[in-house]
């Protein structure tokens, strides 16, 4: 290859390199500044429901805490991951969506059949648990 | 002996003009937005490795054998300390890529500097918090809780681990190197890499500790 060759297609590769970084965005110092601090919120409130015993009834304060991790992984996604539904012509997006589908089957299946399993068991007495391997 | 391979090769190199020539040794031809999407989806296969061991968790999280429930043995304090540890780690990596666009090398391997230093201080209190667990007998092998617990939360801090290697790693490159493409390319994968593991921290604070100390 030759030294023009060469640094023709440096400056290709460069100019692509450029190209990468505008469709994929990088968000600006308020995005980070703005994602971390609704992240410091979104992280204060569980730990200070859980800790403080603020709401009596636990199966609530569960739902409420896990409402905010959702909303907190959403935050993160769109001010530190700069995801949107544009970028890499929205393969990244797509993706997403697809491992999204997966990780809801994988969990809801996995506690929903073991959870049958559970209830479904024969009951097992002391003497039989004694022997248990 | 090397002499005569090298020549060979480089002989093979001028009279295989019109043989297209599969390894890119320079690297030159790296199309950058492939790297990111490839990596995206890599994210997305870990994601999954996650997603079944919060299942496993899920399944086996109440099985206590009798041992340790998650109330008598987490400390939410530490957990809370050990999350903004890892908040702080996410903007100040976002602070080292402003820098990075800006071209600013000082400041972009500064900003390294302190997100290793959160990184490494998350990894410590973990190992630490470990310790602590066994040398109460709370071992991952004494219930079905605690296996799934230390396979899960492990498997996070190996990531971490693994993310402070490559953080040093970049550091070392872009103090040899500068912040040429490759350079900036490979912190950008970093970038994602470390933002996922907060969005994985996440699911863990809440499903793991908040949830266990809350039963």
């Amino acid at each position: 290859m030759s030294g023009a060759a060469r640094a023709d297609d440096h400056a290709h590769g460069h100019d692509h390199g450029g190209h990468g970084q505008d469709a994929h965005g990088h968000g600006s110092f308020k995005d980070y500044v703005t994602g971390f601090v609704l992240s410091v919120i979104l992280t204060a409130i569980p730990f200070w429901l859980v800790m403080g015993n603020v709401i009596d009834d636990k199966l609530v304060t569960g739902v409420v805490i896990l409402g905010l991790a959702v909303v907190q992984i959403v935050v993160h996604m769109i001010y530190f991951l700069h995801m949107n539904t544009k970028s890499e012509g929205g393969w990244t997006f797509l993706a997403l969506i697809f491992t999204i589908t997966l990780v809801l089957i994988t969990l809801c299946g996995s506690i929903w059949v073991m959870h049958h399993l559970n209830t479904n068991m024969m009951p097992i007495s002391a003497e039989e648990m004694r022997h248990a391997p | 002996m090397a002499t005569h391979a090298t020549h060979t090769l480089a002989g093979d190199r001028m009279s295989g003009a019109d043989v297209p020539d599969f390894l890119d040794l320079e690297g030159e031809h790296h199309p950058e937005g492939s790297t990111m999407l490839g990596f995206w989806i890599y994210l997305m296969s870990d994601c999954l490795i996650f997603a079944v061991l919060f299942a496993t968790y899920a399944v086996l999280g109440r099985s206590y054998a009798a041992g340790p429930s998650p109330n008598d043995l987490f400390d939410l304090p530490i957990v809370a300390v050990n999350t903004s540890m890892l908040l702080f780690s996410s903007i100040t990596y976002g602070f080292a890529m402003l820098a990075m666009e800006r071209d600013d090398l000082a400041k972009t391997q500064l900003w390294l500097a302190v997100t290793g230093l959160f990184g490494a201080a998350f990894v410590g209190l973990e190992l630490y918090e470990f310790a602590h667990l066994i040398h109460e007998g709370a071992t991952p092998q004494r219930s079905g809780f605690l296996s799934a617990f230390f396979t899960l939360v492990g498997t996070h801090g190996l990531h971490v681990t693994f993310g402070l290697i490559w953080l040093v790693t970049l550091m070392v490159q872009t103090r040899l190197r500068g912040l040429v493409p490759e350079n900036k390319r490979r912190l950008m994968c970093l970038s994602m890499f470390w933002h996922f593991l907060d969005v994985i921290w996440i699911g863990v604070f809440t499903f793991v500790y908040l949830m266990g100390v809350l039963q």
